[in-house]
Parts: structure tokens; sequence; C-alpha cells
């Protein structure tokens, strides 16, 4: 067999990469098709598009329910990301793997496991059936997304930290706690400031959706407004979302610059 | 009378593969113990197993009326309490102060809680105060450990190890990251501090001149086994071969 390669061998794709090519065109065309996803419905569609985007204006900020939701939205996402991260601490010192035996952190890893496994909407519907309608069922399903999303990332901020520290820590005789405090806790605690200011901005954007599934805030104004078919309401509304988050957005860059 | 005495100590990482055989070593209760040897020879390993670092596979460390090879919990807590220890990479707590790592020579004294909230006793204050004076760096108290050079990392190390008020002093390669004008200077530290206070001092350490100067007893290892233990002044290159092997590094 000859050993020249000419140069279009180099960068053609290969048979593996062109079925897979293939493939995924005729995926999508049929997708479309069983969809009814045609030219014609794309083209009614944007017209049903404008239709709506006009009702948004003028938007509407008179309606006398709008601040009550936000500010109860706020309650919700700054109490549960305060219990959520609070909560998160203990259960992170347990899931790290060089802090624990491997049974410990395994039953650890385990409620961070449980707490992500499903989106806050879905922990919210199951709240609301819990405990009933209103603010206390999104603090709750809030905070169980926010232990295990801390959790996970301060569980694995902790495994990441220098043993060689931890190593004089334990050389001077500390007990347990003394090593967690002089010696886990400095090296973590600026990274965890950042995991917290992170997960209130995104409770902060949660805490406006949790009410839709009647979990308290700004989110159940807006289902029933979208239900009225009340569109320059609903745009007020939405409106002062984003300034909402953009506050907490900028919040958190304060955050992060004054603790680096 | 020796602090420490070392009977019979084995350690094997894997099992059949021993990095130290039936280690003795009777360390008097003042001076400095220099131990040389190639590198993996199990030099630190010996002085991991002292304070227990390291766990031994066999053997006793006699060490205050107690068998530290025996100890576990409470027990051993208390007593590295009484052993400090200075590291190669100094391994200051990076983010703590000055002052703090200092101070965490202590944890053993104090509880958790009052280590959390830095209410530690005045008399311990004021002794890491004069410790830090001692090692020249009064002024970096509030410094972040982090902002330090080497060799300044290297004086809070010690300043660390001696707040904790030791019985005896290891150090384990600690001029080796530092270049050898502070090493030496890093070295007479160590010398007058533990002179001060009468704690006997064992040092691993690869240079092997450093250790002659400085050092009053020279023990050599290889193959975890020690070869030579004597003064520095009967330490010739027949010695040096019988410790690192070959000859063509030596002096003529």
């Amino acid at each position: 067999m000859s050993a020249t390669v000419t140069r279009d061998d180099f960068f053609a794709p290969s048979i593996g990469r062109r079925l897979i090519y293939a493939g995924l065109i005729v995926y999508v065309v049929y997708a479309a098709a069983t969809l009814g996803l045609s030219l014609e419905r794309i083209e009614r569609g944007i017209g049903y598009g404008a239709r709506f985007l006009a009702g948004f204006f003028p938007p509407d900020f008179t309606k006398s329910d709008i601040l009550p939701g936000l500010l109860e939205s706020l309650q919700i996402a700054f109490l549960s990301s305060l219990f959520g991260t609070l909560l998160a601490i203990p259960v992170a010192l347990v899931s790290a793997r060089n802090l624990m035996p491997r049974v410990v952190s395994w039953s650890g890893r385990l409620i961070i496991t449980f707490c992500r496994s499903f989106h806050p909407v879905i922990i919210a519907i199951i709240a609301v059936k819990a405990i009933g309608f209103g603010a206390a069922a999104g603090v709750v399903a809030l905070t169980i997304a926010s232990v295990g999303f801390v959790g996970k990332l301060l569980a694995e901020a902790i495994e990441e930290i220098s043993e060689k520290q931890i190593e004089a820590v334990r050389a001077t005789g500390a007990s347990f706690m003394g090593v967690i405090v002089f010696g886990v806790i400095p090296q973590v605690v600026n990274r965890f400031i950042g995991f917290v200011a992170y997960e209130t901005d995104a409770n902060l954007r949660n805490s406006t959706m949790v009410g839709v599934v009647g979990a308290g805030g700004i989110g159940g104004t807006l289902f029933s407004a979208f239900q009225r078919f009340d569109y320059d309401f609903v745009a007020g509304i939405v409106i002062c979302i984003i300034a909402l988050v953009m506050v907490g957005e900028v919040l958190q860059l304060v955050v992060k610059r004054v603790f680096r | 009378m020796s602090a420490l005495s070392i009977r019979g100590l084995a350690k094997e990482y894997v099992r059949g593969k021993p990095v130290l055989r039936d280690v003795s070593l009777d360390v008097a209760a003042a001076g400095i113990t220099a131990i040389i040897g190639p590198s993996g020879t199990g030099k630190s390993t010996l002085i991991r197993c002292i304070n227990r670092l390291i766990d031994p596979t066999a053997g006793e460390i006699l060490f205050e009326d107690q068998d530290l090879a025996r100890l576990s919990g409470r027990a051993l807590r208390l007593a590295r309490r009484r052993i400090g220890m200075v590291f190669q990479e100094y391994n200051l707590v990076e983010r703590l102060t000055v002052m703090e790592n200092v101070l965490s020579g202590r944890l053993g004294y104090v509880s958790a809680w009052t280590a959390w909230r830095r209410t530690f006793p005045e008399a311990d204050v004021a002794r890491a105060f004069h410790l830090l004076e001692r090692v020249g760096l009064a002024d970096f108290a509030r410094r972040r450990a982090d902002e330090l050079s080497g060799g300044q990392r290297q004086r809070v190390g010690i300043a660390r190890a001696l707040m904790q008020a030791p019985g005896l002093l290891l150090a384990d390669e600690p001029t080796s990251s530092l270049d050898p004008k502070t090493s030496v200077e890093i070295m007479e530290l160590m010398r007058d501090l533990a002179a001060e206070s009468g704690v006997p001092v064992i040092v691993n350490i690869h240079q092997v001149d450093l250790a002659r100067r400085f050092a009053g007893r020279m023990v050599g290892m290889s193959g975890g086994r020690i070869v030579y233990d004597g003064a520095p002044e009967g330490l010739g290159n027949a010695e040096l071969k019988a410790i690192y092997g070959g000859e063509s590094w030596l002096s003529p």
C-alpha cells in the first residue's frame, strides 16, 4: 500500500461523521414535519406574534399589584438564599471527600443530588401541594434548589483546597473543628461568598417564576395578567422583572469586588 | 536523657515495599540533629511518623513518657501540641494574616469556638508578638501570609511551631525552597530560638555543608536505614558515598 497521502484526504470528513450529519438533517426534517412546523405555520405564527407584541404597547405600570408582587419576589429570593446557603455549609462539609470517610461523603452527595434533580418550578409545584399556596412554598422550593447548587459548588471548592495547609494545622494538635476553622474555611470563604452572590442573583430570577404555579411573588400576577389577555400590564410586569434582575446583577458585581 | 527515642520503626506504604526499615534513634534533649540522605530514602516519612502525620507500620516512638505510635484521637492531638513542625513549603494558611498563622500554633490549646472568634488568651497574643519580633516580622502581623517572600514565610513557620511551646521541633527540609543566604539565616534562627526555648531540633536537609555547619550530630540514611550516626567531623567522603552512592559528585 502506498504511503503517500493527498491533501484532500486530510480534511475530508470520515464516513462516520457524514452519517451523523445526514442523520441529523433527516431527523430535523422529520421532527418539523410531524409537529406541523410548515412554512405556512411559521408565517401565521409571525402574524400572531406581531399582534401580540403590539398589545404590549404602551406598557401599563399603573395597576397597584406590581409593587407588592415584586417585593414578595424579593423577599422570597433573599430568604431562600439565606436559608439555602446556610444549610449548604454543613451539607458541603459532609460531602467533601477529603474531609470525610467515603460512606459519609456519599450520603452528603446524595442530599445534593436530590436537591439538584428537579427544576425549581417542579419543586415549587410539590411545595404548593405540600404546604399550600403562597410565598412560604416559594421559599421552600428555592431553598431546596439553593442547597443543591451551593452545596455542590462548595463541596468541590473544599475538595480543591491545599492539603499542605491542612497538614500544618493538623500538626499543631488542632481538633477536627480547629482544622475546619483555621485550615478549611480560610481557603474557601471567598469562593463561598461568590457562590452566595451568584445564587442570590439566580433566586431573584427564579422567584419571579415560582408564582406561576402559585408559590408567591410577581409570577402569579404575571400569569393572571396573561390569562386576562391584559398584555400592556404583562409588558409592565416584564419590564419591572428585567429591572429587578439587573439590580441583582449589579449587586452581585459589587459583592464580588468588595470580597475579592 | 534523651527527649525522643525511636525503636525499630518501620513503614510500608505498599505491603512488602518498606520505606523505613528498623530505624532506631535517640535524640538528646538539646541541639540540632540533621538527617541527610538521597531523595526517597524515607527522611520525610521518618519525621512525619514522629508527629503521626503518617502512621508507622511497626515500632515505638517514645516521647514524654508515651509511645506516640500507639496514640489516637484526643491523646494524639495532645501529644502533637508538644511537637512543632516546620515545612519545606512553609505550609502557612495563605489567606490568613501572619498573626493568625502564628496563633494557629495554639489551636491545640484553645477551643475551635475561641479560634473562630479569634479570642485567644492575652498571654498567647503577647507571646505571638514576641516571637514575631524575634523572627524580625513584627511589622508584618497584619499582612496576609501570601504577600510574604519565601524567607519571610519560613520565619512565620518557625514562629508558629514555637508558639506551640513544643518539647521537640521537627523541620522537613526547611531550606530546600530558599536561596543560600536565606537558608543560612533560617538555620541560624532555628538554632538560636530552639536553644533559647531549650527545644531539641530534628531537621531533614539536603545541603550537607549547611547541615555540617549547624548540626551537632549527623544521621545519614540510605535505603530506609540509618547508615551513619555521629559527629559532623566524622562524615568524610567514604561515609557520604555510603549514604548517597556514587562518587563523581564528591569534591576530591
